[in-house]
């Protein structure tokens, strides 16, 4: 494989930004359609080169591919390379962010349809997509954390994409401004590195964590940074606020969003440093704790939500949840196995979800009901995406879930017990949606917000072939992308043991082990309950939110996160303390210092420029008297 | 005794000469007796200059050319002056140096 094929793979969408925002959006308006084609060029070519890389990382030895890195500043003795890392950490990765970016571009030519901002979203995309597999493709700390920031950058114009509604300007920032409080931790960590280390090299940090040259109270204070960082971007407890109201942006935002960048940049972020986590148990500790607990924290949240998009955000932050688990007791296969999974039937979900939009113009599944008719095709695709994110085997999402569940189990019953829980609670949230969305009777819909969808009236349709067309290959990897690992492949890959050997004695012998059963039946429950719950109404709804209304309140204001950070960080601590005692100072201090100079020299002058009188014969005995006094002092001191 | 003239005595001359002109010009009123005044200050140095150089570098004529120097100078300096001098006394009918005060704060 010719080494400028990763480089490609970066480039590709990044020249596709460049290319749209320079030539096309400025001076080929006519025909905005050629942007969308662009970046689906782009974005597909990426794709095929991506699987080229993972087949040629399949069949390398060791499982890495050596590329020269190229020289790019040199600072006193700060010696910064740019390169790429291919290892097969970063093929999976850059297989499914292609793959999956590839079916939301496709997928966005229907749903962007007739959008004034076509070609500015597809410009933000391809930087988006371009971000992201810079910093999966990056071999070196501080270029990820240039692409980190990318990443961010991309999130914060596309959430923001229809800037002229204030809700989205706010949750654009939010999402910005929370996500860098995370990035402090990743900067801090990044220094923390360099200062005991001096290096930015992924590789090198690698052989200093395996020779002991970084262990102790530095690499697990290292560790913590970096997953401080990976934290906000994962939105993980207590950073994950800003993911909820990012739903602000279009759906195949939120779709990309979700599965394979931003959100993944977290994960991938701990995974890409596993060997620093994996020599310190606090840190292993942290990861695991906070990953389980949010799995149950956004799962539980997720409950009481009543827009589709809502629930489909608080299931990301569970599932999330989830993969830190799996990294923080298990592997970086484990993790990164329920992140491959979890992409494809992620994106699915939310594509279903912006197709019911499209079909109905709202997100609020109280409006919707009985689309099961009207959209088959979505509904088809989206209630396999469920079952798959329920983990209903045989389908994908059921393989990596159940790696992690037997992880925590082996780990620490108390985080299996909230793991366990959180399979019940995401099988319920799920099926609920299902039932709301799709059975029953169509309860009317909404205006539409957007100007284009002015056929709404006509009452629920099915979107075009172009938006269904990707969700349908999508189903076909929700179904099939678990079985990459029935007999260990993926995780040999990753850097595991594999462990079965047979693949249909595997696929069935799963429930040797009693665990993978018991979380089939859990899940089955789940959906069982909402299926009494909201399709047969064998149990009312309304009267188990009445009977437990305090804990019915508390989910659905989301633990009062949003006021707590607002009321108590925002205002008191940040506003009325730091803020204002910084105003004082500057208004005082700095401002005084610079006033006070300004006005000593204006009242100086006002006093001196009495002396120009413009009498010239008082200027000529001032030269005299001058000139004498020189005369003197050199006769005198000579 | 035969009285020699000596450094000393055209620099004493030239001495009293540049503090007659000062005073002049720090005392006279009218403006054209301060140009005059100027002028002996000008002289007074250019006494200075070409003692100087007679008595101390008599074989280099650096002094005297510098004298002829000061001398087309000054004439150049009182033609500029005595224009200004009379474009003042057309719009102020005086040539007295108390009503010169305008340029000032």
């Amino acid at each position: 494989m010719p080494t400028i094929v990763p480089w490609l793979i970066f480039l590709l969408p990044f020249a596709s930004f460049l290319l749209i925002g320079l030539i096309l959006r400025p001076f080929l308006n006519k025909w905005p359609r050629v942007a969308g084609y662009v970046t689906i060029g782009a974005v597909g070519l990426a794709c095929a080169l991506a699987f080229w890389v993972l087949f040629a990382v399949m069949g390398a030895p060791e499982h890495k591919l050596m590329v020269d890195d190229i020289q790019w500043a040199i600072i006193g003795n700060l010696n910064i390379h740019i390169g790429v890392l291919v290892d097969a950490l970063t093929a999976v990765m850059v297989v499914v962010v292609t793959f999956v970016s590839l079916m939301v571009q496709i997928y966005s030519q229907g749903y962007m349809k007739g959008d004034p901002g076509y070609q500015r979203y597809y410009a933000f995309m391809s930087l988006f997509t371009a971000c992201m597999l810079g910093l999966v493709l990056a071999n070196n700390i501080l270029f990820m954390f240039v692409f980190w920031e990318g990443v961010g950058l991309g999130s914060y114009l596309l959430i923001g994409f229809w800037f002229h509604k204030p809700s989205a300007a706010n949750a654009a920032k939010k999402a910005f401004i929370v996500t860098r409080a995370g990035d402090f931790g990743f900067l801090a960590a990044i220094l923390l590195l360099y200062a005991s280390t001096g290096t930015f090299d992924t590789q090198t940090l690698y052989n200093l964590v395996a020779t002991g040259a970084l262990a102790g109270t530095t690499l697990t204070w290292v560790a913590i940074g970096i997953f401080a960082g990976a934290a906000g971007k994962s939105a993980q407890f207590p950073l994950h606020v800003w993911l909820p109201d990012a739903m602000e942006g279009p759906t195949p935002v939120s779709s990309l969003i979700h599965a394979a960048t931003m959100v993944a940049a977290g994960v991938f972020l701990v995974a890409r440093f596993y060997p620093l986590f994996q020599h310190s148990a606090e840190a292993m500790t942290t990861v695991a704790v906070i990953g389980a607990f949010t799995a149950i924290f956004a799962a539980s949240m997720g409950l009481v939500m009543n827009d589709i998009k809502r629930v489909l955000a608080y299931s990301t932050i569970s599932q999330l949840g989830y993969m830190m688990l799996g990294l923080g007791v298990g592997s970086v296969a484990i993790g990164i196995f329920h992140l491959f999974t979890h992409a494809f039937f992620k994106c699915l979900l939310f594509l279903g979800s912006g197709s019911v939009n499209h079909g109905t113009g709202t997100f609020d599944m109280r409006l919707m009901g009985g689309l099961r008719k009207a959209m088959p095709w979505t509904y088809a695709t989206f209630v396999i995406g469920s079952l798959s994110l329920a983990g209903i085997w045989p389908l994908a999402g059921f393989w990596s879930k159940d790696q992690i569940l037997v992880a925590a189990f082996a780990n620490n019953p108390v985080l299996f017990t909230l793991a366990i829980v959180t399979v019940f609670m995401t099988a319920f949230y799920m099926f609920r949606a299902v039932f709301m969305t799709f059975h029953g009777e169509y309860k009317g819909g909404a205006v539409p917000e957007h100007g284009s969808h002015d056929e709404h009236s006509h009452g629920p349709h099915e979107s075009p072939a172009v938006m269904v067309a990707p969700m349908v290959v999508l189903t076909v990897m929700a179904v099939c992308a678990g079985w990459f690992n029935v007999t260990g492949g993926f995780s040999q890959l990753l850097g595991s043991e594999a462990e079965g050997t047979n693949l249909v004695a595997s696929f069935l012998g799963v429930f040797m082990h009693p665990l993978p059963l018991a979380s089939l039946i859990v899940a089955l429950l789940g959906i069982f309950l909402a299926y009494a719950m909201y399709l047969k109404k064998w149990i009312s709804p309304e009267k188990i939110g009445n009977a437990l209304k305090p804990i019915y309140t508390l989910l659905y204001r989301k633990y009062f996160m949003d006021e707590l950070y607002e009321n108590v960080f925002v205002k008191t601590i940040l506003y009325n303390g730091i803020f204002k005692a910084m105003a004082m100072f500057d208004s005082s201090i700095v401002d005084g210092t610079v006033n006070g100079v300004a006005n000593t020299t204006a009242g100086a002058g006002g006093v001196l420029r009495k002396i120009q009188n413009g009498q010239t014969q008082l200027y000529v005995i001032s030269i005299a008297i001058g000139a004498i006094a020189i005369a003197i002092c050199v006769y005198l001191f000579h | 005794m035969m009285f020699s003239v000596g450094l000393d005595h055209y620099l004493i001359l030239s001495a009293i000469l540049f503090c007659i002109g000062l005073v002049g010009v720090i005392t006279q009123r009218n403006v054209i007796k301060l140009i005059m005044c100027l002028e002996i200050m000008l002289n007074a140095v250019n006494i200075t200059l070409i003692a100087f150089s007679q008595y101390i570098t008599p074989t280099l004529l650096t002094g005297q050319i510098f004298a002829i120097f000061v001398m087309v100078v000054a004439a150049a300096e009182v033609a500029v002056g005595i224009a200004i001098v009379f474009s003042i006394y057309r719009s102020r009918e005086s040539v007295d140096m108390e009503n010169f005060n305008i340029l000032k704060w």
